[in-house]
């Protein structure tokens, strides 16, 4: 019963989205034509969107009750869940499967549409329905999806006895909850693109259009930030290698629609204080969808080989591929013609606040432009017949190369004013971050680092300190959120920066085989190796070194990395152990027997490793204040706005 | 940064247009390349490289008492078999024995080899989900199972009389899957 | 500083943005040229060795009776074929749960001027459903030699 409610749910959902396009486009049409306001087409629109968001959501709770009941009629149910897991991982499920993601996907994009048609009132009418209209259209194709090729409430006959869903690695946290973090991301930039498509459709870019589309643009954005930075704590600690980035094709499809949302974010920023970068805003709008919707397909289609397992089909990745084409190149057709006709926005000097922005968006560009290439040449040596695989021996300089200037410019920009500014009268804010620079360039010379992280090592500090200095002569009291939201990004970028630099500078490894009893000297640590047992849990077995580590004279801790095997599927893991001090990070992994009774364990001391979570907590952290702060402006200006019409109203009566 | 005030709206305009395309020409470029990666075969559809080899020598002791071990000479007898990769702790086969009950009613002679299994779980599981193997060989290192590429359980191969490896189905077979395994048998004999 | 030019500025971004761009592509294509590990099967590296400051990737089997441990305890020495040639193989680390004799492997490394390819990492996956995309188009030719010269 409650799998026909889901999908009728679902379809009504559907129809109205459809109803939504087309009334939302007839009343664009009438108004174009100057005949009315529209009538009574335009003021179906919002209820419409609000509506069509409640129905998708009403889908994805009766998915969530079939999961809770472990209904095994219902295929999904059975293919991903079993009624002996724990209710979390059941609800998780729900969300852990491509049909479930789609509807999980389609219904935030919903809710966020029909939250958009509630509250938005700042845009012109005619914006705002073209805006609901492209939601609608985006949205039709995730339906059409859902419903034609990938009913998430199909039943099944006869009814199983058991799911299929027992599979233990997938019964982890950190795999419950890091997809739908980046897929609010995703849906939140599909929300900017509805912006930017509606702006198009009516030339009307400005600030107004920009101080709408930036909420989103910013919880996008920390949802993504949020979802890369646990994403890859994940792989630092699952994967057992001892390295935090791989710069693996599933890695890249989440960092390039965050360098894309970044660039967004910041030419935002300038389009809502001093209306420029107009058609430049439009386009990034388009490029963070696009980058979101390639990194899916890139990811689910399976096309690029990757280190991270991931439930793959081919026929998925070319429905994804359709949706994918038909949305943006529609996007990008309608961009051609319109943004030559999009009016110039305002001037500005080289040296000012905007055009320090315009160079962090060039960069970041560029540094998309080279993550992409380099995920994409795979395919490209391929249809050549010649096989490759790109690494960090590519990412890494090429990166660094836009990464450099740009942070560079990071340092100057947000003491800069708007329009035209000159470098004399910043200088003494920069002098700080200089002399710390140069201070930092000189020990890292003494301590023998070399190549990029050198570089990094020398810049971070430099950072630090450079991000503070608009806090300069302000009263703390009195910072607006948005302001110490950004203060705190730029100073989380140096923290991670910082980890990255003494990670790869400072890191100490040691590979051996040990005797039971042996005393193995890494870093600062000595590391003794007390025994190895075997242990079990509820479906592997593994054989669980007992370590003894002390850091100098300090105390005695204990740590138990695993070997694992596993039942079902079968499988053999190893399970990494850490130890956390202020300073770093000791990271063991015990291997298999070698000759004479010995044992393989690789350890690694990384001094300061975990500022690059920190840092990208940090960065997180500054885009949610940031968010709260516009939010709150936003709902101060609801009020009065509200209280103004109240008194016109007590007026007139 | 100055340029020159005669006309100055031409090339203006021209580049403009022309640069307003491009987005669209790097995304179709990008759907190309794209479209042609899905379209090369992929992983999905590569038969089996162990298909069409012959077993390799192997000698299992009884995983139970009540039915002998299995060897390689016990798999090339002039009839086909079906070989079962199985376990009493995986839950899949304990889902999957129905239908291995089923293929024995329909005429076909099913061996197993239990992966790293305990006699007594065995004997157990065998007593609640019903005992169709002629034999059973006890694989306690899963030796066999990587040899035949087999990685996990369960997983059901076609071994013809001579003792080649004919088809191999990955996962447990499901009720509507017992015509096609039928089906691979009679091609096999 | 001078105020850019109104008619001017939007020329003068698109321009900003489109030498980026154009430099991007110039700088990754110059890049991959050099730095994307290409990916060769053992004949391939008979034919043609690789330069030993360059990151490759072999792929093929491991022979059978090839495996020896070091004295160290954490080095192996193995020998990959594709049935046409065999290259030694030296790796120091934890290896993979399923790197045996006779399964498939694709190691990460540098040749060295001996001729043994030196890894610092290998991938290993025994079973054809998780055959590397790279081996995959070895033929059925190609695929039943490597079969037989790992018995």
């Amino acid at each position: 019963m409650l799998a026909e409610l889901g999908l009728a749910a679902l379809w009504l959902a559907a129809a109205l989205a459809g109803l939504q396009l087309i009334a939302g486009a007839l009343a664009l049409v009438s108004f174009n034509k100057g005949v009315g306001d529209g009538g009574t087409l335009a003021g179906i629109v919002r209820p419409v969107a609000v509506v069509q968001g409640l129905l998708a959501a009403c889908a994805l709770i009766a998915l969530m009750g079939l999961f809770a009941q472990t209904d095994l009629s219902v295929k999904l149910v059975v293919e991903n869940s079993h009624s002996a897991k724990p209710m979390i991982y059941k609800l998780a499920g729900t969300w852990g499967n491509h049909e479930g993601s789609m509807l999980l996907w389609v219904t935030v994009m919903g809710l966020a549409g029909g939250f958009v048609a509630l509250v938005e009132r700042r845009l012109p009418e005619p914006t705002m329905l073209a805006t609901l209209a492209g939601q609608a259209f985006v949205s039709l194709g995730f339906y059409g999806f859902l419903l034609i090729a990938s009913n998430p409430f199909a039943r099944m006959s006869p009814v199983p006895a058991e799911g299929q869903g027992l599979n233990p690695l997938l019964q982890d946290p950190g795999l419950a909850f890091h997809p739908p973090t980046l897929y609010l991301g995703y849906v939140g930039l599909s929300i900017a693109f509805s912006f930017a498509i509606g702006a198009l459709v009516t030339r009307e870019v400005g600030p107004a259009f920009a101080r709408a589309m930036r909420p989103w643009v910013l919880g996008a954005w920390v949802f993504l930030t949020l979802g890369i930075t646990a994403g890859s704590y994940w792989a630092y600690y699952d994967l057992g290698w001892g390295g935090w980035w791989f710069w693996d094709p599933v890695e890249n499809a989440s960092l390039m629609p965050w360098l894309a949302a970044t660039a967004l974010l910041h030419s935002c920023g300038v389009l809502a204080a001093r209306n420029a970068l107009r058609a430049w805003t439009i386009m990034l709008g388009v490029i963070a969808f696009s980058m979101s919707m390639i990194g899916t397909f890139l990811v689910r289609s399976g096309i690029l080989t990757s280190v991270h397992a991931f439930a793959v089909d081919p026929r998925r990745g070319s429905f994804i591929l359709m949706l994918l084409a038909i949305n943006i190149g529609s996007a990008l057709v309608l961009f051609a013609l319109r943004a030559g006709t999009v009016t110039e926005g305002e001037r500005f000097a080289v040296t000012s606040r905007e055009g320090a922005l315009v160079f962090n968006n060039v960069m970041l560009s560029s540094i998309l432009g080279i993550v992409l290439i380099g995920t994409l040449y795979p395919l490209v040596t391929e249809a050549f017949g010649q096989k490759v695989s790109v690494g960090p021996p590519y990412f890494n300089p090429m990166a660094s190369l836009f990464f450099v200037p740009m942070v560079l410019v990071l340092m100057v920009g947000p003491l800069l004013r708007w329009r035209r500014d000159k470098l004399i009268r910043v200088r003494s804010l920069l002098l700080p971050g200089l002399v710390i620079g140069l201070a930092a360039a000189g020990l890292a010379l003494w301590l023998g680092v070399k190549g990029l992280p050198y570089i990094g090592l020398v810049l971070a500090p430099a950072i630090a300190v450079a991000s503070l200095m608009p806090l300069k002569g302000r009263n703390l009291r009195r910072l607006p959120l948005p302001v110490a939201g950004m203060v705190i990004a730029h100073f989380g970028v140096a923290v991670a920066l910082f980890g990255m630099a003494c990670d790869s500078a400072f890191s100490t490894e040691k590979l051996i085989a040990a005797h039971v009893g042996e005393v193995v000297a890494v870093g600062p640590w000595h590391v003794t190796l007390a025994g190895v047992e075997p242990v079990a849990g509820a479906n592997w077995t593994a054989l669980e070194a007992q370590l003894r580590v002390r850091y100098q004279d300090g105390d005695v801790f204990a740590m138990t990395p695993q070997a694992r095997s596993f039942w079902a599927p079968q499988q053999n893991t190893t399970v990494s152990a850490l130890h956390t001090r202020w300073n770093g990070q000791l990271y063991t992994v015990l291997g298999e027997q070698a000759d004479g009774g010995r044992w393989q364990l690789r350890l690694w001391w990384k001094p300061f490793v975990p500022m690059i979570w920190l840092g990208g907590a940090l960065i997180g952290l500054g885009g949610a204040l940031a968010l709260l702060g516009r939010l709150l402006a936003d709902l101060k200006r609801i009020v009065v706005r509200d209280k103004i019409a109240y008194r016109r109203m007590r007026q007139g009566r | 940064m100055t340029g020159p005030e005669a006309n100055p709206a031409e090339p203006d305009l021209r580049v403009a247009r022309w640069a307003m395309w491009l987005p669209l020409g790097l995304f179709l470029s990008f759907v190309l390349l794209v479209v042609g990666g899905l379209l090369r075969p992929a992983d999905h559809d590569v038969p089996s490289r162990m298909i069409g080899q012959p077993l390799p020598q192997f000698a299992l002791r009884a995983a139970v008492p009540d039915r002998p071990g299995l060897a390689r000479a016990d798999l090339a007898t002039g009839k086909p078999h079906l070989l079962n990769i199985f376990a009493s702790w995986c839950i899949p086969c304990a889902v999957e024995s129905p239908q291995i009950d089923a293929l024995a009613g329909q005429g076909a002679e099913i061996d197993g080899i239990a992966i790293r299994d305990h006699s007594d779980d065995l004997a157990a599981y065998l007593a609640r989900n019903g005992n169709p193997y002629s034999r059973i060989g006890a694989d306690d290192v899963s030796a066999v199972q990587l040899a035949i590429g087999s990685s996990g359980v369960p997983e059901t191969f076609v071994i013809d009389g001579k003792g080649v490896i004919r088809y191999q189905h990955i996962g447990d077979i499901r009720a509507e899957e017992i015509p096609a395994i039928l089906a691979k048998l009679r091609e096999a004999s | 500083m001078t105020m850019i030019k109104a008619k001017h500025q939007r020329l003068v971004l698109i321009l900003i943005a489109l030498a980026a761009l154009v430099g991007a592509v110039l700088l990754a294509a110059w890049a991959l040229r050099n730095q994307a590990s290409y990916f060769y099967l053992p004949s391939d590296m008979a034919a043609h060795p690789s330069s030993p400051d360059r990151e490759v990737r072999l792929g093929g089997m491991v022979e059978r009776g090839s495996m020896h441990n070091e004295a160290d305890g954490v080095t192996v020495r193995f020998v990959v074929t594709d049935g046409k040639a065999r290259v030694p193989v030296r790796f120091s680390g934890i290896r993979p749960a399923l790197f045996v004799e006779g399964s498939g492997v694709v190691a990460e490394g540098k040749s060295s001027p001996d001729g043994t390819f030196l890894a610092d990492n290998l991938l290993a996956k025994h079973d054809e459903r998780y055959v590397p995309r790279e081996l995959k188009d070895m033929t059925a030719q190609q695929a039943r030699q490597a079969v037989a010269a790992t018995k």
